[in-house]
């Protein structure tokens, strides 16, 4: 992996396992619909994985960090709130931390 | 490809003569019945899909870029990355995958926690099945492989319009495709050639990426219980348990306390928390 243009084959299986799964995703709502009734409450369940994987990947490195991550957080959270704009909530951030580390 | 807001996809037409079931949210003003148009697959459809989704491909395409950068930095190579956003075309699962990326990579891990952030794409895929139905499988089985969140509520908030090109999904997802690659090929060639991040505040971008995300997963007060018990069993998982399992832990965790604790949207269904 050291090489930027190399192709390592565990990577490239790990990668097109990723696409198979991801595919059949995708292509399973369309096959199971009207063979597989899912409740409405199973449907909420799983509308709410991503947030949730998001939120588990989130919660521990701010739960290790301190002050300044959490007010940058806080900061990315408000732009990204009322921009909608991943470069510009990414810039709020990283300025954040970075101000809050350099000062305090 | 971050999330749409507010998908409604408790609003799945469930079966064939459901028409009534969809009532949508706000991308459905008419909520034309699907069983009464004749849904056509044409390269004019194609053509105005794929033009259709250029303003949204654009948006995509700082994502990508962010992408490519945060892959470089976890190891991958430029075809690497590329391979990864033309193969698997799911922005928040590539983000979480290259993230858990190591030395050596935990496939189990990686490829599991790819299905558990893509299994609302079975949701979003049968709410596709009303048009979808009326193509031929080879049509419509290579047309999922190039939806994503954007074009996806692109689509259906055309075809809930009374609009029956078939290929549009297909015209939008490929736009959507050839700039999620070209941006993840520019943002991990640029990942090469950044120096230490922690020097940057850079090692908090990832953070900032993922609530970027978030906001956009979130879904008003009713995402607060899910998000709480997530957050909750991920730290706790975190401390206790080797490896990144806290990630799936978290997750399932929200997604059981969703089920146990979910208000139907139907006033008739009984209630069985609280």
């Amino acid at each position: 992996m050291s090489d930027s243009l190399s192709l390592d084959p565990t990577v490239v299986a790990v990668i097109l396992a990723m696409a198979t799964v991801t595919y059949a995703t995708k292509a399973s709502g369309l096959w199971a619909v009207g063979r597989i009734d899912l409740s409405e409450r199973m449907e909420a369940g799983i509308d709410v994985l991503p947030g949730a994987v998001i939120v588990s990947f989130v919660a521990p490195a701010l739960a290790n960090g301190g002050v300044p991550e959490w007010v940058a957080a806080a900061a990315t959270l408000a732009t990204a709130r009322k921009t909608g704009n991943l470069l510009a909530s990414l810039a709020v951030g990283v300025g954040v931390v970075l101000a809050f580390r350099n000062v305090l | 490809m971050r999330s749409t807001r507010k998908r409604s996809v408790g609003a799945v037409p469930e079966g064939d003569a459901s028409a009534e079931h969809r009532d949508a949210a706000e991308t459905a003003p008419t909520d034309a019945d699907p069983e009464a148009q004749s849904v056509t697959f044409t390269t004019a459809g194609f053509r105005q899909g794929f033009l259709a989704g250029v303003p949204v491909a654009l948006g995509v395409a700082g994502y990508g870029v962010v992408f490519g950068v945060v892959a470089s930095r976890a190891g991958l190579s430029v075809p690497e990355a590329a391979l990864m956003s033309a193969t698997v075309l799911a922005g928040a699962a590539q983000l979480v995958a290259v993230e858990l990326w190591a030395n050596p990579i935990p496939a189990v891990a990686i490829v599991t926690t790819t299905a558990v952030v893509n299994l609302r794409y079975v949701l979003m895929g049968a709410a596709l099945r009303p048009w979808f139905r009326q193509l031929t499988p080879g049509q419509a089985y290579s047309s999922v492989f190039f939806f994503a969140d954007e074009n996806w509520a692109l689509t259906m908030a055309s075809f809930r319009n009374g609009d029956t090109r078939g290929a549009f999904l297909l015209g939008s997802g490929v736009v959507l495709w050839l700039l999620w690659i070209a941006a993840t090929v520019v943002g991990a060639t640029a990942g090469d050639l950044v120096g230490d991040p922690a020097q940057y505040g850079l090692d908090f971008a990832v953070t900032a990426i993922f609530l970027t995300l978030a906001a956009g997963f979130w879904q008003g007060r009713e995402s607060l219980r899910p998000w709480i018990a997530a957050a909750a069993v991920a730290v706790a998982a975190n401390a206790l348990v080797p490896g990144q399992w806290y990630i799936i832990g978290g997750a399932l965790a929200g997604a059981a306390v969703e089920i146990a604790t979910h208000e139907p949207e139907d006033p008739t269904e009984v209630t069985a928390g609280e």
